[in-house]
Parts: C-alpha cells; sequence; structure tokens
C-alpha cells in the first residue's frame, strides 16, 4: 500500500503506475492545517476523474473528532474510494462511529450502503490492547495496520532497526485479524537509504504473517512484491497439492498423499493461499497449471 | 457566491497549478494564465477556469494562473479551493 501526500497533484496522477495493490492518499498527517481543504478538494476531483485501474482506492481521513473528519468522510465516499482508512484507533466506538458516518452519505448519496469498506490504523498502546475489539467492530473492516511512529511515542520509546520495540503490537494485530477474518498491513519504513534493512523487515512481518507492508516510496515496492510473491517452487508444490486433492474428491478419497507424503488440512489450506497470492500478484494463471 | 477578499490555492510544483482569485474592479472574467504548454493547452485551461467560476455564480473576478503541467481535475479542485477561501466559506455541497 503506497501512501501519496493528498494534497501533491503529480503524485495522485502518478500513484498507480508502480505497480503497487493499493495507494493510500492522505488527508490526515502529510497535509498541514491550512492545506486541508485543498487536499480533500484534490483528492476527490482526482478520484472522480482519474483511472487508477485495479488498484484499490484508500483514503486516510481526518479523525471524526478533528474538524475535519465529517467533510473528508462525505467527500471521499460520494467520491468512490474503496476505503476509508481511519487513523489512531482505539476503541471499537471509534470504528462504529465512522461506519455510522459512512453509511449516513452512502444513504444520502444513493450508494448501496456497506460499499465503502473500512481499514483501521492502531498506533497507540489502547488500540493494540483492543486490537481484536476493533478488527471485529464492523464488517465493513477488511483489514487493521500498525501505524508504529505514534505507537511507540505513546509507549515512551522509539524505533529501532530489529523492531523489538513493535513485536507485541505486531504479534497483537496479525491475532487479532486473523482471529476477526480480516488483512494486517505492516507500518512503514522511513529510511529510504536502507534498502538492506528494509528488506529484513519486510520478510520479518510476512514471517509473521502479516499479509502486506505500508510504503512511502514507489523504490520500496519491488522489495515487498520479492518477499511477497510465492517462488516457483511453492507455486509449483501448491499446484501439485491441489491436483491431487481434485483427483481425490473424484475418487471419493479423503486421504491426499503427494510426494508421497500424506497432505493435512493445514498444508491444503497453504497451499490454497499461495495459488491465490500467486494469481493476485499476476504471476500464476489457474488454467495454466492445474488443469 | 461573493469573493470577500484574495482566494490563493496550489503550489508551483510539477503537475500543480497556482490559483489567485479576487474580486475584479471591472465586469466579467478577467484571466492571466502562465504556462508552459500555453501554446497547446491554453484554451482548455481557461475554459476549465471559467466552468469552474461560473459553476459557484462568479461573474466578475480577476484571476491569475501559474500552470505547472496540471491535469483537468487539478484545476478544477485548485480553482474551486481558492473560490471558497475567497468567499470565506467552508459550506461546500458535495456531489
Amino acid at each position: 500500500m503506497l501512501f501519496v501526500p493528498g494534497n501533491n497533484p503529480g503524485m495522485l496522477r502518478d500513484a498507480h503506475i508502480y505497480g503497487s495493490d493499493a495507494v493510500m492518499f492522505d488527508l490526515e498527517d502529510s497535509v498541514a492545517l491550512r492545506e486541508k481543504d485543498a487536499a480533500r478538494f484534490l483528492v476527490y476531483n482526482a478520484l472522480k476523474t482519474l483511472d487508477y485501474g485495479k488498484t484499490e482506492k484508500v483514503v486516510r481521513v481526518n479523525p471524526l473528532s478533528s474538524p475535519f473528519g465529517k467533510d473528508d468522510i462525505e467527500a471521499m465516499v460520494r467520491a468512490g474510494a474503496d476505503v476509508i482508512r481511519l487513523p489512531k484507533s482505539e476503541t471499537p466506538d471509534d470504528i462504529i462511529e465512522t461506519e455510522f458516518a459512512i453509511a449516513t452519505v452512502e444513504k444520502k448519496a444513493g450508494i448501496p450502503v456497506g460499499t465503502t469498506k473500512m481499514m483501521a490504523a492502531i498506533e497507540s498502546a489502547l488500540g493494540v490492547v483492543n486490537a481484536y475489539q476493533i478488527a471485529t467492530a464492523s464488517d465493513r473492516l477488511i483489514g487493521i495496520a500498525l501505524g508504529a511512529e505514534d505507537y511507540t511515542a505513546s509507549m515512551k520509546t522509539s524505533r529501532s532497526t530489529d523492531g523489538l520495540e513493535l513485536f507485541l503490537a505486531r504479534a497483537q494485530i496479525i491475532v487479532a485479524a486473523r482471529a476477526a477474518g480480516i488483512d494486517a498491513i505492516d507500518t512503514v519504513f522511513s529510511d529510504l537509504n536502507d534498502m538492506e534493512n528494509f528488506e529484513k523487515e519486510v520478510r520479518l512481518i510476512k514471517q509473521l504473517g502479516f499479509d502486506g507492508k505500508s510504503i512511502i516510496n514507489p523504490r520500496q515496492i519491488p522489495v515487498v512484491h520479492q518477499v511477497f510473491n510465492p517462488t516457483e517452487k511453492e507455486i509449483e508444490k501448491a499446484v501439485r497439492i491441489l491436483s491431487a486433492m481434485k483427483e481425490a474428491e473424484k475418487n471419493g478419497s479423503a486421504v491426499i498423499n503427494v510426494d508421497g507424503k500424506m497432505v493435512d488440512k493445514p498444508v491444503l489450506l497453504r497451499a490454497q493461499r499461495i495459488i491465490r497470492l500467486a494469481e493476485a500478484s499476476g504471476i500464476y494463471f489457474e488454467e495454466e497449471g492445474l488443469e | 457566491m461573493n469573493l470577500l477578499k484574495k482566494g490563493i490555492a496550489g503550489t508551483l510544483e510539477s503537475g500543480d497549478i497556482l490559483i489567485d482569485i479576487e474580486q475584479s474592479e471591472s465586469p466579467g472574467i478577467h484571466i492571466d494564465l502562465s504556462s508552459k504548454v500555453k501554446n497547446q493547452y491554453g484554451n482548455q485551461i481557461l475554459e476549465v477556469i471559467r466552468e469552474t467560476l461560473q459553476e459557484y455564480g462568479i461573474q466578475d473576478a480577476a484571476v491569475r494562473a501559474v500552470d505547472q503541467g496540471s491535469l483537468d481535475c487539478t484545476i478544477r479542485a485548485r480553482v474551486t479551493t481558492a473560490i471558497f477561501r475567497g468567499c470565506g466559506s467552508s459550506d461546500y455541497q458535495w456531489k
């Protein structure tokens, strides 16, 4: 998910051409207080006019408790944002209030209620403690994300390269997301010149179970894709497992064997996930392999 | 809408347009446009500015526009922001 400052027309214009899965237009922290109106008009007009293709369009709005939140939500829902991302979510009430605001706009605008999805950013100690309640507060939620800068400030610490201070928050967020059946997105890595540690961090969060990473520059996209895309070997194995499953279903057999090893349910689920990921990444198409 | 003061929006960054709008002393819309692509896109930029002013019922205005290769949607956004700032209003009716 590529972060794009909402008041920068050049970046809004080009945001989708670098191949990130989602773009997040920011009306919050990257926009100065006196430019909030300008950024809102800019993102509103861009969303109504430009074709971002298959790239998911996420907008980070200002909190409803600020003077800008209500107008942000009205403008972005009407402009057709796929996802409204809430900053600094601390309690389920934050989600419920925002959902109500979105639903009110959808009804007024004649948009089917439920069209606009939501994502919540968890950026404080209280948010981490309430992660599961937040993740299950609305059917619109498609994911929760860690915002590490504010979180570490709330924890009276700072970020390090190995991310030790984020371990509990990351683990809690990924567990909450999995229990709720939604995605978990990791925080940004701000040092663009340190690609080595960026890659290490991407590998770490993938291993923890995250579905993706927030990024601040297109240069970071290939690294995330390289780490997250399944390898040819993984895809090949997954295809063999799913083919064996089909064969077993055809023969009415409950036991699946691949390469002489029995395949149980977790292995099957992992294989299905690898294929879905490979299809989403555009590196595998079912008709080419399975049949 | 009535322009009560000068309204400014936008920047001089690539892809943006800086709009400066105020009530004009003589009737009508007067636009001073500077753009590197004026020969090719000047009329289109002027048209988008005029359309946006018309949308908010602005009939007499002096506009200074410095274009840095902006798209129509950027021009609309910056002119709208400048109008609302100049009119001292935040009561935009989102459609």
